[in-house]
C-alpha cells in the first residue's frame, strides 16, 4: 500500500519530534521505529478517515509506557559517561545550557504529566485529540495540563542544583 | 460574563488559544487585575514557545534511513548495528560504561589489533578529510552499500544508526587492509565532525575482546574483537561522545 507507506513517511518528523522531547536523544528514533512498525501491523484498526497523526500518537503512547512500565522491573542501563560532559562550540554553549535546563526540567515531570504537556504545547493537538491519544476523559486532560504546567514552571524556576560550569 | 466564574480550565485554554472571543475577553478582564496570575499564564506561553525552539529544529533534520523504511514496510531495518557483539556487551552489562575503562588496564592488545587499529586510524585520516569523495558509495544506496560490502569481507556487515546522536550515515567504502578486504563506513553530524566504523575480518589470532580505547593525534578509537570481526569505531572527538555513540551501538544491539 504504497499510500499508506507514503502518509506514514509524511508523519516522520513529527513524530521524532515528540519522541525526541518525551524521552530524550538517547530511544527517540527508536520509539518512532517501533511506532512505525506497530503502524503497519495494526493498520486495519486505521479507519482510513480522519487524521493519521493522533492515531501514530496514540501508539507511540502504548509503546512508551510500556516501556516505561518494564523499566520499573529492569532500571534502564544508562549509565552517562562520568567524565565532563562533551564539550561544545562556545558558540552553542548559551544554547546547550537551556536545553539541559529544559530536559532537565521535562525529565522531572511524570510521565502523565510530560505527554499531556507535550502534546498540547509542542504537538498542538486538541484537547479532544489528546483525550483520545492518552485514553483519558477530557476532564483528566484539563487537570493534568494545569498540573504539568505547574510543576515544570516550577522546576524551571528552581535554582539548578549541579549547574554546570560556565566557561568564559 | 462575570470574571469571578474564571476557572483553571479557562486560564489553560486561554494559554493555547482556544477560547471563543466571549470567553476570552473575560479571561483578559480578570488577568488585568490579577497581574501574578496574568505571570504565571505568560511563564506557560513561554514554556511552549521554548519547547518549540528547542524541539521544532527535529522537523529539519534528514529521517534516517532505519524509520524511511519502517514507513514503507520494508524488511524491518535492522537495529543491530553490528552484528552480535555478545561478548563486549556482556562486559557492558556487568560494568556499564565504567567497565570499559577498567578493562583497559588488564587487557593489552595484542599486536596484530594493534596493527588493525592503525589501520583503521590511517583510513579514518586520509578519507574524513575528503570533502568531495569521503565516501565510494553514498548512503542513498544504503542497501545497496551494505550488501556489497558483506559479501565482499565474507561476512554480513551492517552499518549501524547513529542519528540519535546527530550523525547520518554518508556512505562508505571498501579498503585494502594488510591484503584483505576491508570496509569503511562514515559518519558525520550537523557540525560536520566525521565518525568512522571499520570492519575487518580475520585477524591472525582472533579473540573477543571488550572495548578498548585508543588516543593518538587527537582522534579517539574504540575497538574490539567479536568472533572473526575486528571494529574501531573512530572520530576526532571528545572521548565521552565517542562513548555515547559505542553506548547507542549498545543499545541497537539490545532494543
Amino acid at each position: 500500500m504504497a499510500d499508506f507507506a507514503a502518509l506514514l513517511t509524511e508523519q516522520i518528523p513529527r513524530l521524532r519530534r515528540y519522541a525526541r522531547a518525551l524521552v530524550g536523544t538517547q530511544g527517540a528514533d527508536d520509539l518512532v521505529q517501533d511506532s512505525l512498525e506497530r503502524a503497519w501491523s495494526r493498520r486495519h484498526l486505521w479507519t482510513g478517515q480522519g487524521e493519521l497523526r493522533p492515531w501514530l500518537f496514540t501508539i507511540l503512547h502504548h509503546l512508551y509506557v510500556n516501556q516505561v512500565r518494564h523499566r520499573v522491573h529492569a532500571p534502564p542501563l544508562d549509565p552517562l559517561p562520568d567524565e565532563e560532559p562533551p564539550a561544545l562550540a562556545p558558540s552553542r554553549h548559551e544554547a546547550a545550557l537551556e536545553w539541559r535546563d529544559m530536559e532537565r526540567a521535562l525529565a522531572e515531570l511524570s510521565v502523565d504529566h510530560r505527554e499531556v504537556l507535550l502534546l498540547v504545547g509542542l504537538e498542538q493537538l486538541d484537547y479532544a485529540e489528546v483525550a483520545t491519544v492518552l485514553n483519558v476523559p477530557p476532564g483528566t486532560v484539563m487537570s493534568r495540563l494545569a498540573r504539568a504546567r505547574a510543576a515544570l514552571r516550577r522546576a524551571l524556576q528552581e535554582p539548578p542544583r549541579a549547574r554546570l560550569r560556565r566557561v568564559k | 460574563m462575570n470574571p469571578d466564574l474564571i476557572q483553571e480550565n479557562d486560564l489553560q485554554s486561554y494559554v493555547d488559544g482556544r477560547l471563543d472571543p466571549a470567553r476570552q475577553a473575560a479571561v483578559e478582564a480578570y488577568l488585568a487585575e490579577n497581574p501574578a496570575e496574568r505571570q504565571r499564564l505568560l511563564d506557560y506561553q513561554r514554556i511552549d514557545a521554548e519547547l518549540h525552539r528547542l524541539f521544532d529544529p527535529v522537523l529539519d533534520e534528514p529521517i534516517p534511513a532505519a524509520l524511511r523504511l519502517a514507513a514503507q514496510h520494508r524488511s524491518r531495518a535492522p537495529r543491530i548495528g553490528l552484528l552480535q557483539t555478545a561478548a563486549a556487551v556482556g562486559f557492558m552489562l556487568i560494568g556499564g560504561g565504567l567497565g570499559w575503562f577498567a578493562h583497559e588496564r588488564f587487557s593489552q592488545p595484542g599486536l596484530a589489533q594493534e596493527s588493525f587499529v592503525q589501520q583503521a586510524l590511517g583510513a579514518h585520516a586520509v578519507y574524513v578529510s575528503e570533502v568531495r569523495h569521503p565516501v565510494e558509495v553514498e548512503a542513498s544506496e544504503a542497501q545497496h552499500l551494505v550488501a556489497w560490502l558483506s559479501k565482499r569481507l565474507g561476512a554480513t556487515i551492517q552499518a549501524p544508526t547513529l542519528s540519535t546522536l546527530g550523525f547520518q550515515l554518508l556512505g562508505g567504502r571498501l579498503l585494502p587492509d594488510d591484503g584483505k578486504p576491508a570496509a569503511q563506513f562514515m559518519y558525520q553530524d550537523a557540525g560536520g565532525r566525521r565518525l568512522t566504523l571499520y570492519v575487518r575480518r580475520g585477524l591472525d589470532n582472533p579473540r573477543d575482546t571488550a572495548f578498548q580505547f585508543s588516543q593518538q593525534d587527537g582522534k579517539s578509537a574504540f575497538y574490539w574483537v567479536d568472533r572473526d570481526l575486528a571494529y574501531a569505531l573512530i572520530g576526532d572527538l571528545e572521548r565521552p561522545v565517542l562513548d555515547r555513540a559505542a553506548h547507542v551501538v549498545y543499545q541497537q544491539l539490545n532494543p
